[in-house]
This record gives structure tokens, C-alpha cells and sequence, in this order.
């Protein structure tokens, strides 16, 4: 007899819990964190380039690293809060190493649940307008591996069309690719050139004066971000 | 040869074997069913054995013994300070009351005052062996009713020292023993000296349990002799009862203050394994002998005394029973389940009144009389609770089956979830926060009622009765969820259900990996050990706590339970290819062992060569 009127207790106790913590978390959200990271990596742990980049931009105080195979190990995605935080951000950073020419099954999965028809596309479904976004991905070849006389015969914005298609069917500008690549013969220093061009590219991106009709035309958004530091911006 | 041990051997094994499970079959428990054989093969009626049933009583009286050993095993201080409320509260309560009323009842039948305020004592005990089994067997060890009888009992248990310890300042007399009847060696001596040495007798059981028996079990123990470990748990068992037996005391106390004792040491769970079926085999042969020993003839001489004196008693001590447990706020059911099953004279009340014939309280007719009151009322407890159980409780208390609107009776649950403590009652939640309602069967009263204040579909009864199945729907239903606290029930009920609702799933709780087993033998392929997820769980989060990624934790827990399932499975049925033993604890641990070894031949670990496998087309990613 009692466990059944406990447990019916712990019901409307985790009810009010639940409320409390999602009005923390709405002000939280008030503050207004204006760059999201969607991180997705089965295998964290033994990453030597989404370690060196995450490090260097987990600090920013406008950034919210979303670590999605820590959260939802078992897959079971919390759709209301992530499309709160989606709501709260302006630049939208999907990042993952990329496996087998896309991205890790959580993100994809992710994406198929949390961009739901009339909420990030379809008829009123506008809730993603005019947000940024880019793609930071690590690829084990090397850059001219990728490309139509190179081992894997597309080029790396070819084989990232469907989440471009993605973001553009979400009303989102999308912007070239942060790609880490030829993981093989980086070195250390390299990795942290890497992380370093990352927080830069992120950094001018917010800053809100960024020439993003030049940022279009650039291919890889770390190429962006290269010319900006001899620039000696920021 | 016809009076040898082979043939009384013969006679009783053959006695419990037949009438055991016949009476379980109808219903009855296995008490009455011992009860029953014991009648049958005595004197008054196939007359297989003669009077020696009291001499197989003095011996079977060692079931009593073994048991309250293992009760106070059972009951360390904590445990015992938790139930201090009520124990001390109820038992005082129920003891002193009844002892009174039986008492100047006595009077009035003109007792003396030394021998009513003794026999009062004497027939306000219950008896243990028959209401602790028969709660168990019905499964309501842990209801309210149950706890509540454990806890007067065990007063009583406790009761009984002082109460034998003070028995010879009530002798009036100067206690001449014939010679040759059984008694203590202290028995010429003065009454302070007798109490003193009984006070001394407690004593040294304490403090022989502590720095004699633990040392010398260890030692038992390095021999590594399985035989010999039976062998020492009999023998301080014996000891103590020798040493009760020379001091005059009951040995059950001196076994209860023993199990008391060592119910901290490390030998627990080895003592119980050793002595549990002894105790079994010994308490049937105890019922047996209670059933042989009743005195036919007196009572049909003057049934009128008797039967009036064994009703008298029993609604007495009914009536106490009955306002201690209002007074503890027990619900109407719990109330009368309490009080009927208390409601006899218990195995104490024998040697009680056997001391206070040899202290000369009591004459010899009269202890004829009481002797055959107190087998009477034994015998008619397992009765009275089945009348109890199948006339008294759905009539008055809560029915077996709820009154339904008629536009509602032919709703048809799919499922069915049996039990509906912890473990049911979540999965019952989990299914109807998915919208499947569940027909329930419990056999807690006070659950029952509360089930139904809050819209659930729920029979009160046990859940093993076929009539009950029915009437739930079992025949319709296409799932039964089999998650009732004792094991025992729950296989039985997983046996009953397959045999005849065979189209009905069966899917079960089991609590380890040796009732997993015991399932998968009766042919249960759904078996859930409840401790299973849980453990993983609590080794992913340890994991993750280390440092481990909570995804790759949480792969490696979700992938350990299927390797462990399918091991399980695996090793089900070679477990028996050594030699068999039936001491469980023993089996769980070479079972454990099995179960470990098959761990370092197979890897389950985080191992997921996938996301690593540098030739792969797309090079390594990292």
C-alpha cells in the first residue's frame, strides 16, 4: 500500500520539479547565447581534432555546447527542449567527425525528429528563419581526397548537400563548411591552429559585421577564418 | 519388525507425502494436511501408531526449536528495534489480556489462583510454526496482518522465559518427581535457586554465542567439509537445546536467543541453509504428532467440555485480538485475518502445562483436558482461516471481485498483472500511462481497496486459485504478469497458467538467477530478474561518474544485460551436470562461479571496432 501512494507523490513532485527547472532554464536561455554547437560523436573519447576544437570555444560565455551523445545516450531526444534552444540561438553549429560520407546516426536522428513540419518548415513552420548556420566536420582524408579526381570522387560540400538542403528548407542561410581534415598527418600544433581559426570563425561571425556575402563565397569556412587572422582581426 | 523404525519411519513419510499435497490441492495449506495425516494414522482412527505419538511429539518438537532459530537468525537488533511498537505494544496487549480473561475464567471453574494465573499464561501463547506458515503460504508475510502476527508472536516467544522462569514460585507444593519422568537436573532445588540458574542458562547461551560459537564455526569452516558444516549447526542446536533441557527451560528460547546472537555474524545465510530442511522436515512430523496425540477418547467421553472450552477459548482470544487491532488501526480484513489465524493455543501451551503438572498445579484429568483443547484449537486454526478466507472476508470485508455497473462487466482486460506490490505497481503504471488497463490480483486487502478507489480492476485473492484466474479473465486475457513478492507463489502460479491457459503469456519476476532457472525449468521463457537493470544501470552511472562517455557506458551496460541474459540461458541446463545439491544458497554461489568464469571467456566490454577502423573508405574521421 505505501509504495503506491509514494510513488503517485514522487509523480506531482517531479511535475513541479520539471516546471521549476524549465523556468531556469528559459532564463537561462533569456540571456541570450547567440551560438548553438550540436555536437554529436559516438566515440568522444578517443577524438583527438573535436576535442582540440571543443576546448578551445567551450568557455565563450555566448556559446552552448550541446553534447548530444552525452545527453541522450539512449536516443530518446527531448524535442520541446531542443527546440527551445534552437529558438534562443542565432548561429547554429552542427559539428561531428563524418562517417561514411554523413553524419553520426544521433544527428541525423536529431534532425529527423526536431525539425518538425510546421514548426521548421512546411506551412508556418518558420521558427528557424533567418538563423545561420555551418557544418564543422573532420574527415580522415585529406582535403584533395575529396573532390572528383580525388579517392572519395565528390567534394566535401557535395557529399554535405542534403544537410544544406536541409537548413535551406528551414529557412536558414547556410554557410560554407569548417572542415579539419587529413586527420592522419596532423600534428599537434596543427590541431591547434585548427581550434584557434574555429573560435575566430565563430568570434567573426557574431560580431555582426561579417562581409557574408564574401563568407559565401569562400569554399571552407576555415579558409574564411585563415584570411581574417592575417588580417590580425580579433 | 512391525514396531520398528522402519515402520514408523514408513507410516509418517508416507502420511505427509499422501495427505500434503491433497489438502494443498483443496486449498487447505500444508499445516492442516499434516495435521490431517497425523489424525488419521493415530489411535482414534487407522491406529498405525499408538500413544508413542507424545514420545515422536518430544522429538518433533525440535522443528519448533529449529524454526525459532531461525527466526531469531532472521532478527537482528535493528530489525527488532524498528518493530518495537508494535511488539511490545500488540504482544503485551494481546498477552496480558487474554491471560486475565482465560485466567478468571478458570477461576470461575474453580481453579486455584497460582494454577489459573498459569494456564491463563499457558493458552494466551499462539502457536508460531502454524501461523508463520500458513501467512507464508498464503502470502501475507509482509501485509499488515502478517507483520502484526509476527510481531505478537514474537512477544510471546519472548514472553515465555519469564513465564517459565516464574512458574515455580506458583508451585504450592514442594515438587516431588517420580522417578524416571522427563525433567532438569535442578529440579529438587529450591525456587530462587531454579530461577537464578535459568537467568545463568540465558546468559551463557549469549555469551556462548558470541566467543564460542562464531570462532568455532570459522574453524568448521576452513575444513571445507560441507557435511561437517551441517553436522556443527545441528550440533549447537542440540547443545542449546540440552542446556535449556537441564535447566528446565523451553530449548526453542535458548535456540531463539542463539539465532538472536548470531543473526550478525558471518555465518548467517550458511546456518540457514544448513538447518532450513531439517526445520521443514522436522515441523510436518511436529504437525503430524500434534495430529496423532489428540485425545479422541476424551473428547468423545465429554465432547461437551471440550469443544465449549476450545470455542470459549478461541473467541476469546479472538475478541482480544480482534480490539488490539483496532487499537493498532488495522483495516477490517488485516483485522480478522490477524485475529483468526492468533486465534489458537499454541506448542509453548504443552510444555507449560506439562512443567506445571510436574510442579503439581495442575492435576492430571486437567492436563489431559488442556493437552486436547490445545491439539483441538491447532488443528481447527487452518480451518477457521479458510472460512475466514473464502466466506467471512467476501461477504463482509472486501469482496473478491468488485460490483460493476452492468454496461462495464464485459470489459476484457488484455493483461493481467498478479502482485501488486513495488514491481507490479510499476509496471501496472508504465502500462496504463500507455493506456492499457490491467485486471490485478492482490491478496493485500488494504491495497485492494485503495486499487479500486483509483479506478483499477483488481480481485482480491490468491492469485494461484483457478476460480480467481477465471473470473479475472485469464482464459480471455493474453498476458499474465506474474509479479508477486514470494517465489515460491509465483512459480507455482507460472506452473498453474501454463497448464491451463496455455495460450496465455506468461511473464515473470524472478529475484535471482536460481529462481531464473527454476522458471526456465517449468518451461517459462519470460523471465525478468529484477535486480538485473537495476545493477547496470548503477555500473553505467559508476562509469560514467569515472570519466567513461555516458553514450559508450550506456552501450556497454545495454550489451552486458543481453550477454548476461543469453548466458543464463545458456548455462540453465547444464547447471545440473555436477552433483545436485538442494542447499540453495550453496548452488547460487557455484552458479555465480559458472557465471563468472563464462565472463572471462566472452568479451562484452566497450569494444565497438566501427567507429574505429582506420580503412575504412572515409579514413579515420576522429
Amino acid at each position: 500500500m505505501e509504495p503506491i501512494s509514494i510513488t503517485f507523490k514522487i509523480d506531482l513532485i517531479s511535475d513541479t520539479i520539471e516546471k521549476v527547472h524549465r523556468s531556469a532554464l528559459i532564463k537561462v536561455l533569456r540571456q541570450m547565447k547567440k551560438v548553438l554547437i550540436l555536437f554529436a560523436h559516438p566515440r568522444f573519447e578517443k577524438s583527438r581534432a573535436n576535442k582540440a576544437l571543443l576546448a578551445e570555444v567551450r568557455g565563450l560565455d555566448f556559446v552552448t555546447v550541446h553534447d548530444l551523445y552525452e545527453l541522450y545516450p539512449d536516443f530518446n531526444i527531448d524535442i520541446g527542449r531542443e527546440k527551445m534552444l534552437l529558438a534562443a540561438h542565432q548561429l547554429i553549429i552542427w559539428q561531428f567527425p563524418l562517417y561514411m560520407y554523413g553524419p553520426p546516426a544521433l544527428l541525423k536522428h536529431w534532425i529527423d525528429l526536431v525539425l518538425e513540419h510546421g514548426w521548421a518548415h512546411g506551412s508556418g513552420g518558420c521558427s528557424l528563419e533567418k538563423k545561420q548556420l555551418f557544418i564543422a566536420v573532420t574527415t580522415g582524408g585529406s582535403r584533395e581526397a575529396y573532390g572528383a579526381d580525388g579517392f572519395n570522387r565528390f567534394a566535401l560540400s557535395e557529399l554535405l548537400r542534403p544537410l544544406e538542403q536541409t537548413a535551406c528548407l528551414c529557412r536558414m542561410m547556410y554557410l560554407p563548411p569548417f572542415a579539419v581534415q587529413g586527420m592522419a598527418s596532423l600534428t599537434q600544433e596543427h590541431l591547434g591552429r585548427y581550434a584557434l581559426l574555429y573560435r575566430l570563425a565563430i568570434q567573426g561571425l557574431c560580431a555582426g559585421e561579417a562581409d557574408l556575402a564574401g563568407i559565401v563565397r569562400c569554399e571552407f569556412l576555415d579558409v574564411w577564418a585563415t584570411a581574417l587572422l592575417h588580417q590580425g582581426a580579433p | 519388525m512391525i514396531d520398528g523404525f522402519l515402520y514408523q519411519a514408513l507410516i509418517y513419510l508416507a502420511a505427509a507425502v499422501i495427505c500434503v499435497p491433497v489438502a494443498r490441492r483443496l486449498g487447505m495449506g500444508s499445516v492442516l494436511g499434516y495435521l490431517l495425516a497425523g489424525i488419521l494414522i493415530g489411535p482414534f482412527a487407522f491406529g498405525f501408531i499408538g500413544r508413542e505419538g507424545q514420545d515422536i511429539m518430544h522429538f518433533a518438537e525440535f522443528g519448533v526449536v529449529m524454526m525459532l532459530f531461525l527466526i531469531g537468525l532472521e532478527l537482528d537488533p535493528a530489525h527488532f528495534w524498528k518493530m518495537r511498537g508494535r511488539i511490545l505494544g500488540m504482544g503485551s496487549l494481546q498477552l496480558g489480556a487474554t491471560s486475565l480473561l482465560a485466567g478468571g475464567g478458570l477461576l470461575l471453574l474453580g481453579f486455584s489462583w497460582q494454577s489459573a494465573l498459569a494456564s491463563g499464561l499457558a493458552l494466551s501463547m499462539s502457536s508460531t510454526a502454524i501461523v508463520l506458515q500458513t501467512l507464508r503460504e498464503k502470502g501475507l508475510s509482509s501485509a499488515e496482518s502478517g507483520r502484526s502476527a509476527f510481531a505478537v508472536l514474537l512477544f510471546q516467544d519472548i514472553a515465555v522465559i519469564p513465564v517459565l522462569a516464574v512458574l515455580p514460585f506458583l508451585a504450592v507444593q514442594t515438587v516431588a518427581r517420580a522417578p524416571g519422568e522427563h525433567a532438569g537436573m535442578l529440579a529438587g532445588l529450591p525456587g530462587w535457586l531454579q530461577t537464578s540458574s535459568v537467568l545463568c542458562a540465558i546468559l551463557a547461551v549469549i555469551a556462548a554465542g558470541r566467543y564460542v560459537i562464531a570462532p568455532f564455526l570459522r574453524i568448521i569452516a576452513g575444513a571445507g567439509l560441507r557435511e561437517l558444516c551441517v553436522a556443527a549447526s545441528l550440533l549447537i542446536i542440540f547443545a542449546i537445546a540440552f542446556l535449556m533441557n537441564a535447566v528446565g527451560l523451553s530449548p526453542a528460547l535458548g535456540a531463539f536467543l542463539a539465532g538472536v546472537v548470531l543473526a550478525n555474524s558471518e555465518f548467517r545465510h550458511e546456518l540457514e541453509s544448513d538447518i532450513e530442511p531439517f526445520k521443514g522436515l522436522l515441523l510436518g512430523l511436529f504437525f503430524i504428532a500434534v495430529g496423532a496425540s489428540i485425545n479422541f477418547k476424551l473428547i468423545s467421553d465429554d465432547p461437551l467440555t471440550v469443544i465449549a472450552l476450545v470455542a470459549a477459548l478461541l473467541v476469546l482470544k479472538a475478541f482480544v485480538l480482534i480490539l488490539t487491532g483496532r487499537l493498532f488501526r488495522l483495516s477490517f480484513d488485516q483485522n480478522c485475518i490477524f485475529s483468526v489465524a492468533l486465534s489458537q493455543v499454541g506448542e509453548f501451551a504443552f510444555v507449560v502445562f506439562a512443567f506445571m503438572h510436574t510442579l503439581k498445579i495442575l492435576s492430571g484429568p486437567w492436563l489431559d483436558t488442556m493437552m486436547a483443547v490445545t491439539a483441538l484449537s491447532m488443528t481447527v486454526t487452518p480451518v477457521l482461516m479458510l472460512i475466514n478466507e473464502r466466506l467471512i472476508l467476501p461477504s463482509f470485508g472486501t469482496p473478491e471481485q468488485e460490483k460493476m455497473p452492468e454496461d462495464t462487466i464485459d470489459v476484457k482486460n488484455k493483461v493481467i498483472i498478479a502482485g501488486f506490490s513495488t514491481f507490479g505497481s510499476t509496471v501496472g503504471r508504465f502500462l496504463r500511462a500507455n493506456s492499457i488497463e490491467a485486471t490485478i490480483l492482490d491478496n493485500n486487502s488494504d491495497r485492494v481497496n485503495l486499487l479500486r478507489k483509483m479506478g483499477f480492476r483488481v480481485f482480491y485473492g490468491d492469485a494461484t486459485r483457478l476460480d480467481i484466474l477465471h473470473s479475472a479473465g485469464a482464459a480471455d486475457a493474453s498476458i499474465l504478469i506474474v509479479a508477486i513478492d514470494d517465489p515460491a507463489t509465483n512459480c507455482a502460479l507460472a506452473a498453474t497458467v501454463r497448464k491451463h491457459f496455455p495460450g496465455l503469456t506468461v511473464m515473470v519476476r524472478a529475484r535471482n538467477n536460481f529462481e531464473t532457472y527454476e522458471l526456465l525449468d517449468i518451461g517459462v521463457p519470460h523471465v525478468y530478474r529484477e535486480c538485473l537493470d537495476a545493477s547496470v544501470r548503477l555500473g553505467v552511472d559508476a562509469l560514467v561518474k569515472l570519466g567513461f562517455r555516458r553514450y559508450s557506458a550506456t552501450r556497454a551496460g545495454q550489451n552486458f544485460v543481453k550477454y548476461d541474459e543469453a548466458a543464463v540461458h545458456k548455462l540453465a541446463p547444464h547447471r545440473h551436470d555436477e552433483k545436485k545439491y538442494i542447499y540453495t544458497t550453496r548452488e547460487q554461489i557455484r552458479l555465480q562461479e559458472q557465471l563468472l568464469a563464462n565472463d572471462s571467456r566472452s568479451s562484452h566490454g566497450l569494444t565497438d571496432h566501427a567507429w574505429e577502423n582506420e580503412s575504412g573508405s572515409c579514413g579515420c574521421p576522429d
